[in-house]
């Protein structure tokens, strides 16, 4: 599991449109730098990113090796019904880091 | 731009004054950015270097060594506002001046009988980012007398000694050039008051010791080994340049 930070209003009226937030520490090796002792870096990416909310996939983002470190991908969301909104993010190793918050709508 | 312009006459006036470039106000290499990076570290969710912070307080909390955690003994992190203020300082117990990161590092030794991390390494950033970042916003003031005395002097020899293939002291750019170009980038006063700092080209966090030995590099000179004394002693000149800016940390530079 990696370091995350997501952003969630707490509350939210029925129909309101919120900002979702989310950053993942992950250093995203594009496999074309190399050390100061000159060996290669080799890849290492996240490849995708999803946000669910009501169990139904919101956001699906696949990401390729031209993404910078730290991936912060920031969007919008109709506020339905309170329910958790759950953020999950795939590496190309298939090591899986999740993180969830409640909104809850008034 | 105002405040860069603002800044950068500021600085031109005093180099055309003839003042000795010392007496020149210490301007934070804030001002040098473009608003876009300054808007990058203003916003306390999008600061990449607020991972590192956040990062330094889950092992703030996590006991090591014996058990205990720097919480047991410290409380809150938020008790740790305005010690960073004072990094490097003299250490009566090493008998040497000691930057935050050695400090960290010493407690973890003395008080939590584990083993120290490495000076560059993810934790040890992470936990002076931690630190640092409680007193954001305070000048600051390292002290630069008493038995720090001789370190500052050391320090400032340094920074004013020419080195490399390049053959530039550190003071030849950050002090004779401030606000003129260097290809595309202005050229700052080179102050470490937002350190460790999340730095665009490394896409990484950094501390003071990693950009000495970066810019060591730039001017193609052999880099001071980060932790090294002579590293600490020149962190401690670099941070007495700034004594009275607002410590920034996590800042964002290019």
């Amino acid at each position: 599991m990696r370091n995350t930070r997501i952003r969630v209003p707490e509350t939210a009226a029925a129909g309101d449109i919120v900002e979702i937030r989310a950053m993942i520490m992950h250093p995203m090796d594009n496999g074309f730098t190399y050390t100061t002792q000159g060996t290669l870096i080799p890849v290492d990416i996240v490849t995708d990113f999803t946000c669910t909310y009501l169990d139904e996939e919101v956001v699906h983002v696949r990401l390729e090796p031209g993404i910078s470190a730290n991936p912060y991908f920031s969007f919008r969301l109709r506020a339905l019904r309170t329910g958790k909104v759950e953020f999950a993010w795939v590496d190309q190793h298939g090591e899986k880091t999740v993180a969830e918050a409640l909104l809850t709508v008034k | 731009m105002k405040r860069l312009a603002l800044a950068v006459a500021a600085s031109l006036a005093a180099i055309a004054g003839s003042a000795p470039a010392q007496e020149t106000p210490p301007v934070s290499g804030y001002q040098f950015l473009l608003p876009e990076t300054q808007a990058l570290q203003d916003d306390d969710f999008a600061n990449p270097g607020m991972l590192w912070v956040e990062l330094g307080g889950k092992l703030w909390d996590e006991p090591a060594g014996n058990g205990t955690s720097c919480q047991n003994c410290h409380g809150a992190p938020e008790a740790m506002r305005g010690v960073g203020t004072r990094y490097p300082q003299w250490s009566q117990t090493e008998g040497r001046v000691i930057s935050l990161e050695q400090q960290v590092n010493q407690c973890r030794a003395e008080r939590q009988q584990a083993d120290p991390f490495g000076y560059s390494s993810q934790e040890l950033v992470s936990l002076s980012a931690l630190v640092m970042h409680q007193s954001r916003g305070l000048p600051m003031s390292v002290a630069t007398d008493g038995p720090a005395a001789s370190a500052y002097r050391r320090g400032k020899a340094y920074y004013e000694t020419r080195r490399g293939q390049l053959n530039l002291a550190c003071s030849n750019c950050h002090v004779d050039q401030v606000g003129s170009r260097l290809r595309g980038e202005p050229i700052s006063q080179g102050q470490v008051n937002g350190f460790p700092i999340y730095r665009q080209l490394w896409q990484d966090m950094g501390s003071v010791g990693r950009m000495i030995a970066w810019c060591n590099d730039a001017v193609r000179a052999e880099p001071l080994a980060e932790g090294s004394q002579m590293a600490v002693e020149l962190e401690l000149y670099l941070r007495s340049l700034g004594n009275g800016l607002a410590i920034e940390t996590p800042a964002v530079r290019r």
